[in-house]
């Protein structure tokens, strides 16, 4: 008994051993690859995983002279500060209702769109209106606000069209009524022929055999979209409200950083903005820190859940992971 | 698909379609077109162009306002910086993301897994924007270009995508190189990046264009007004409605100021979407490719 218990033993470590020496082997046979993975590493510790270890500055008071690490602690204090803090939930409201408007009334276009676009046989005529509808989406917006300036001014225009109705003209962007109307019209004009190349892709790989069938059985156009194309994008229209529910507090900082003004902030002001001007330019770090450490979470709680959710609806093939 | 005869309430049908895209493509390209007749409007302050609201010509062709704009100085250096962060930006992303893909496309490199997830899970979480500012200024890199192109360089998604490519690459081509005696490095230089140039491209633009249209980093991380990229000076043109050092510009070259205010501002647009609009219509299949391989899970 006591031999076969040695024998084990002694097999363990040779097994042992061996698997060390085939890792090593492994190691060696692939030293030039791991050596070419040192930047990346390098790189994602000090500007990702650094600026992770940044956020330990939402648990303390940062004295810019102590630096981060020797700041002293002050636990929850600034997420109470936070809680206390009026202001916080009229932009945490901002974010959600902008952030859901444009999802109520943006997330339908591209869909559309898609469907009209593979209605047209013409292939130059398709080609021509997809580089049309793209463009907005390379142009900064920057370039789009001072744009949408010029469209919405009071001699712009869209009040030359109003004062045609006789209507009377509107300061549009800096009217709190209006000003989200016209967040959400400005984001679908910069997005919706972009946002269409994955539905419109989905409606050129459905068995066009579906389609002879129907035409054999006599569908007409309109049944053909509503019995089988629109069924047959389902899916990834699923997918897609999923996926954009966990973006719920990206409202859209570029955009309305460059658009929105003093007299909407009541209206417009989103977590991104917020942090913005709290953090770097009223240099209020530890804040600024927390109010955004806040979103990354919840981001980061709403992705997972989202993600359990896709794999319930839609299998394992549409999960991020 | 079968040819069926059309019926005639279909070829109406047909024609609405063509119509409704033909009204659609027109509402895009308006805005931009607005832009195009202001700043070649030649009717001084009172032109029709941005007075009676909607226009299709310039009532006077002129281009005095790009004469003007062409000595702004401040529009020259942002060109400059903007043409530098893309170039160095492109550069580094394309030769770092490659070189951090390739390895991660060996199924059985050791650490693979946990290579992949500390990439992955900076898609899912960030330190945000305050960490990072003060990480750029520990590291003194304020007011650098390294500043504008380092911290974006190798993007999560981009590696991906990258990644997935360089699978797709026959195994054979990468085995027979090995056989001739080359070591990774060669089969990566010489065998792979040459086979993987689609990719290159696509990722190379996607990231280009990101470097172009890029102005938040640079408003936060340059505090030298000289120093700052084309979106910033056009920012603080169009948005900050800071026309004041154009209008600076003009008393001092003795021009007449018939140029008001927004002609100028339409200009500097023009300006900064200009080499963007000649280059869009043979770059965007690209991206068009791309978002299609991105759409492919990994």
């Amino acid at each position: 008994m006591n031999d076969t218990v040695i024998t084990a033993k002694a097999d363990l470590v040779l097994t042992r051993a061996k698997l060390r020496k085939e890792r090593w082997k492994k190691y060696k046979q692939y030293r030039a690859l791991l050596i070419m993975m040192i930047p990346a590493m390098l790189y994602y510790l000090v500007f990702h995983y650094l600026p992770m270890y940044g956020v330990l500055l939402a648990f303390k008071d940062f004295k810019i002279l102590q630096g981060v690490w020797n700041s002293p602690w002050v636990g929850l204090d600034i997420f109470e500060k936070i809680f206390h803090d009026e202001y916080f939930f009229t932009v945490l409201k901002n974010t959600m209702i902008i952030s859901l408007y444009k999802l109520l009334f943006g997330f339908p276009v591209p869909i559309i769109f898609a469907l009209l676009l593979s209605e047209v046989m013409n292939a130059r005529y398709k080609k021509l209106v997809q580089t049309v509808t793209y463009l907005p989406h390379f142009i900064s917006w920057v370039v789009l606000a001072g744009i949408f300036f010029t469209m919405f001014s009071l001699e712009g225009p869209v009040n030359t069209l109003i004062k045609l109705f006789g209507g009377d003209p509107v300061l549009f962007l800096a009217d709190p009524r209006y000003f989200r109307s016209i967040l959400v019209i400005t984001s679908i004009f910069q997005g919706f022929g972009w946002g269409s190349i994955i539905y419109f892709a989905a409606i050129s790989n459905i068995d066009p055999q579906l389609y002879e069938a129907a035409i054999i059985d006599g569908a007409g156009r309109f049944k053909r979209m509503f019995y089988i194309s629109i069924p047959m994008l389902v899916p990834i229209i699923a997918i897609m409200l999923i996926l954009s529910m966990s973006g719920i507090l990206d409202a859209g900082f570029d955009q309305i950083f460059n658009m929105y003004n003093v007299q909407v902030y009541n209206v417009a002001d989103i977590i991104d903005t917020y942090v913005y001007r709290k953090g770097i330019v009223e240099m209020n770090y530890s804040y600024a820190t927390a109010v955004g450490l806040f979103k990354s979470v919840v981001a980061l709680i709403l992705i997972f859940a989202v993600n359990r959710l896709v794999k319930l609806i839609g299998g394992k093939d549409h999960a991020l992971w | 698909m079968i040819n069926v005869k059309k019926s005639a309430p279909d070829k109406l049908i047909d024609a609405m379609i063509y119509f409704i895209l033909a009204v659609i493509m027109l509402l895009t390209l308006y805005p931009f077109w607005t832009q195009v007749v202001i700043s070649l409007d030649g009717g001084g302050v009172d032109s029709a162009a941005y007075s009676s609201g909607i226009v299709l010509f310039p009532s006077e062709l002129t281009f005095g306002s790009y004469k003007l704009a062409l000595q702004f100085n401040e529009l020259w250096t942002g060109y400059g910086y903007t043409v530098l962060r893309t170039v160095l930006g492109v550069i580094l992303s394309i030769v770092f993301t490659a070189m951090t893909a390739y390895p991660l496309s060996k199924k059985d490199l050791p650490l693979n897994k946990a290579f992949t997830s500390i990439i992955l899970f900076t898609m899912l979480f960030a330190g945000g924007t305050i960490p990072s500012y003060l990480l750029i200024k520990e590291l003194h890199l304020m007011n650098t270009v390294w500043a504008l192109v380092v911290p974006g360089m190798i993007g999560a998604f981009n590696v991906l995508i990258m990644r997935n490519f360089f699978r797709s690459i026959p195994e054979e081509l990468e085995e027979s190189a090995r056989v001739d005696g080359a070591g990774y490095t060669r089969i990566f230089t010489q065998v792979v990046l040459p086979l993987s140039k689609p990719v290159l491209a696509t990722v190379a633009l996607w990231v280009g264009v990101g470097h172009w249209n890029a102005w938040f980093d640079s408003l936060i991380y340059i505090t030298d007004p000289d120093k700052q990229v084309l979106q910033v000076v056009l920012r603080k043109i169009i948005i900050q409605n800071n026309t004041s050092d154009i209008t600076l510009l003009i008393q001092n070259l003795g021009k007449d100021t018939s140029f008001s205010g927004r002609q100028l501002q339409a200009t500097v647009v023009m300006f900064s979407i200009l080499p963007m609009l000649i280059v869009y219509p043979f770059i965007q299949k690209y991206f068009v490719k791309g978002v299609m391989i991105g759409a492919i899970k990994g």
